[in-house]
């Protein structure tokens, strides 16, 4: 084995150690979610038959060229045209270069909430927890921080917008603490529960939206709009919404990094995750670990909310966030559950949000292309396996630890 | 959870009623009484009248409107639910409090239909109709999860599987016709299924997670092939699969009043009641039922005397499938007529949830399908009624309901022991 060994070049080394890397598995996977889309794209148009019927080559070339133009349109809805940009840049015109350079930007914004719900989920993850709600959090969230952008008044923006924040925070918090709590007392498991405190707080804010918080001086339910010192910063003028949400939720990344790999109790939350057993008899609290992992799952989630409501909107309506909780789940699983991880994969997720809207305009491919790459990533993601045999990867010499939740069990 | 492991080494001891439990049971019995006495009596009209219609729209069965005095019956059913609430604290109903809960719930709520509708008139037959077809898919997605679950395999992508179905069963019967849409529709869940099969029995992916792929897999691929084709003006043809017509059961839908509410629909109400009883007689009195259940229970022993796990599992896993195909073939065929994107709308969910509270049984799943669909026509009724309750706080109620009993309330219920996890066989 050893002499075997040796007689190997360093490129057969890097070549074998890069077949066992995870980072191998998980690149394949999104690039055989992108192919397969591309070919469910391809095999759902219909002018491709129409050229298959003319010759084979033709449906080829048609069948090709019907997944680039869905590819390419995303990419370009994306990042933005470079040829424009280019040009953009070459006329000097301020608001030529916005325009231009507003696709990029525009993918950082919808990243944004993208990895607060993804740590959202990781950090359930990580304890054992699996929440679904962050959809409902998310809601929950961003009715608090809508209320206390537009309730309080008269604070400078460096107090108000902390504030706002919180509040969206400490909404979503609650909604986390529930299923967290039941959870811990009485077993009641929280797939169920979480999904339930999701229909809940859809109709709940609906209630509030018609009712205690609509704007009176408008016929639709809408909230008021928030003060100005409550609106999250923008750093660019004029038809560019990114703000500064996008560097908090960064630094929050980086803080739930810190809180999970940094800290005693980021440990003793990973162990009720791994080994809840071993970590009853080594005297950790799992019912506290758990209630608090869950309300802080939920103030994550909830920080998504008001930060799309304090960056974007600026008011909140019904059905604003169309799923951004739930893309989530996905997310935090491409990322391994790691913040580095979650911010990185939100980063595809919301270039590919943005960009699916412009490929939905330009090659008339619906949005639910995305949903659809998401869920095959996801499956491949989850089965290695599936990979491996694929591409004849060989296995890794480590057992990967895979995600196990508890059954509706209990246990 | 240790206390649960010991509930089961003993078995099915749970119907033992601690003190505790009696007596908060009692509070809350004395509390609804107390309810309908402070809130809902003395908010009445002296005099006033409540009137229910008896007959639901478009029956034939005639039956005479029930009109009585409001205070009158509030005040009676206040008081029989504090007997009730004074003898569970004092004595318990021991393992009828359960039975005790049911009929107190059930009173509460007829006092608060009463006091709402008073002075005015409800069709109390037009709610309970659409109660029994709103259960439908609840029930038969809740008997979906429980051949699932029954074997050791947890099944939350009944949502997924439902919206597939319903997706093909509307195609295929618009080119075909309804009876090959029905069966395209319940194929459709089976090779949904058998994916999930795949990745839990094969490829040991978390059940949850492999559920929660299928979902999103499945809203992606019916959302996009429908905006797609299904929407566009020059494939209407493809959305247009026709309904199963209503069939009148021959005597019984005679019967004044329960006769048109449960005998006077179309084939998938009759086939939720045939179900149920064929899946619990399958289930709990064969042979087959008791090795689907040893896979989920105790795939060890079932594997040492000769049962093959994995087989039975993927079996199980189809059937469930099939089962949630079916659901899935009523969206369309059985109620709306077309497909439109996410017309299931969580239906699965708590399709899941109505099996957990009717503790893995197919009786109790009907029954729970039965309490959700009641809300869910009630909440769709609430601008009727004059009471201030918004619709939405109605629309909560099954979620809440939910939530409370899965917290324990109505005692625990009991999953299979070894759900959610890969049998592997031992190797030397």
């Amino acid at each position: 084995m050893e002499e075997q060994k040796k007689k190997q070049n360093a490129l057969g080394i890097f070549f074998e150690e890069l077949s066992k890397s995870s980072g191998m598995v998980t690149f394949l996977a999104i690039l055989t979610g992108i192919l397969l889309s591309g070919l469910l794209v391809a095999i759902t148009t219909v002018e491709v038959y129409d050229a298959f019927s003319v010759s084979f080559w033709a449906g080829i070339k048609a069948a090709l060229g019907s997944a680039w133009s869905t590819y390419s349109s995303l990419f370009t809805g994306a990042f933005g045209n470079p040829q424009k940009i280019v040009a953009a840049f070459q006329s000097g015109d301020g608001l030529e270069i916005r325009r231009a350079i507003n696709p990029f930007f525009e993918s950082l914004v919808q990243t944004t909430p993208y990895v607060f719900g993804g740590l959202s989920v990781a950090l359930g993850f990580r304890a054992g927890l699996f929440n679904i709600g962050a959809e409902g959090q998310l809601f929950v969230g961003a009715l608090t921080g809508v209320f206390a952008g537009y309730a309080i008044t008269g604070l400078p923006a460096y107090i108000h917008i902390p504030i706002a924040l919180l509040a969206g925070a400490a909404g979503g918090a609650i909604w986390g603490f529930v299923p967290g709590f039941l959870k811990a007392k009485t077993g009641a498991h929280e797939v169920i529960i979480t999904i339930m405190m999701n229909y809940i707080a859809f109709r709940f804010s609906d209630f509030m939206l018609r009712g205690p918080m609509k704007d009176p001086n408008e016929y639709t339910p809408k909230t008021p709009w928030i003060q100005p010192s409550a609106e999250l910063t923008r750093l660019f003028s004029d038809q560019i919404r990114f703000h500064i949400g996008f560097f908090i939720a960064l630094g929050v990344a980086y803080f739930v990094y810190w809180l999970l790999f940094k800290t005693s109790w980021g440990f003793e939350l990973r162990t009720v995750g791994s080994n809840p057993n071993g970590a009853r008899y080594a005297g950790i609290k799992t019912t506290r670990t758990t209630v608090i992992a869950m309300s802080l799952s939920g103030a994550l989630a909830g920080l998504a909310g008001a930060n799309e409501v304090l960056g974007l909107n600026h008011r909140l309506v019904p059905a604003f966030s169309s799923g951004y909780g739930f893309d989530s789940i996905a997310l935090a699983l491409l990322g391994k559950n790691h913040p580095l991880g979650v911010v990185l994969s939100a980063l595809l997720f919301g270039f590919l949000r943005n960009g699916s809207r412009q490929m939905q305009l330009k090659s008339g491919v619906p949005i639910d292309i995305v949903s659809i790459l998401q869920a095959l990533i996801l499956a491949f993601i989850a089965a290695p396996a599936i990979i491996r045999s694929i591409y004849r990867l060989k296995k890794p010499d480590v057992e990967e630890a895979s995600i196990k939740i508890s059954s509706w069990g209990g246990n | 959870m240790v206390e649960k492991n010991t509930s089961h080494n003993n078995g099915r001891v749970y119907k033992e009623v601690s003190k505790s439990r009696r007596i908060t049971m009692g509070i809350i019995f004395l509390i609804a009484a107390a309810i309908i006495w402070l809130v809902f009596l003395n908010g009445t009209i002296t005099g006033a009248q409540t009137a229910y219609n008896m007959t639901p729209g478009g029956s034939s069965t005639i039956m005479a409107d029930w009109v009585f005095s409001t205070e009158k019956a509030l005040g009676v059913m206040a008081i029989f639910s504090a007997v009730i609430g004074a003898y569970q604290l004092i004595r318990g109903f021991g393992k009828f409090t359960n039975g005790a809960l049911a009929l107190i719930a059930g009173l509460f709520v007829f006092s608060f239909l009463t006091w709402a509708s008073s002075g005015g008139s409800l069709n109390l037959a037009g709610l309970l109709r659409v109660t029994v077809v709103r259960a439908v898919p609840l029930t038969l997605g809740a008997l979906a999860g429980m051949l699932c679950e029954h074997s050791g395999t947890v099944n939350i992508a009944i949502e997924g599987m439902m919206l597939t179905s319903a997706f093909v069963s509307t195609v295929i019967a618009s080119l075909t016709d309804l009876w090959i849409g029905m069966l395209s529709g319940i194929f459709a869940g089976a090779l949904i299924a058998l994916i999930h099969g795949v990745l839990t029995i094969k490829y040991k992916v978390d059940h949850v997670i492999s559920g929660t792929v299928i979902n999103i897999f499945a809203t992606g691929i019916t959302s996009f092939l429908s905006s797609k084709f299904l929407q566009k003006t020059n494939f209407q043809y493809l959305n247009e699969p026709g309904m199963f017509p209503q069939i009148d059961v021959p005597v019984l839908s005679k019967i004044p009043f329960a006769g048109p509410i449960l005998f006077s629909h179309n084939l998938y109400v009759y086939a939720m009641y045939i179900l149920v009883i064929l899946v619990t007689i399958a289930l709990f009195s064969t042979r087959w039922g008791l090795r689907l259940r040893s896979a989920g229970e105790h795939p060890k022993a079932a594997d040492t005397l000769g049962i093959n796990v994995n087989r039975t599992r993927y079996m199980a896993v189809a059937l469930g499938g099939m089962m949630a195909g079916f659901a899935g073939t009523y969206f369309t065929l059985g109620s709306s007529g077309r497909f439109d994107e996410l017309l299931t709308a969580g239906r699965g969910f708590i399709a899941l949830a109505a099996m957990i509270f009717g503790n893995y049984h197919p009786f109790g799943a009907m029954g729970a399908g039965l309490l959700f669909g009641f809300f869910d026509s009630l909440s769709a009724k609430a601008s009727i009624l004059k009471v201030p309750i918004p619709s939405d706080f109605l629309g909560m109620m099954p979620y809440i309901a939910t939530i409370v009993v899965l917290a324990g309330v109505v005692g625990k219920s009991h999953a299979p022991a070894e759900e959610g996890k890969a049998y592997e066989k031992e190797s030397l």
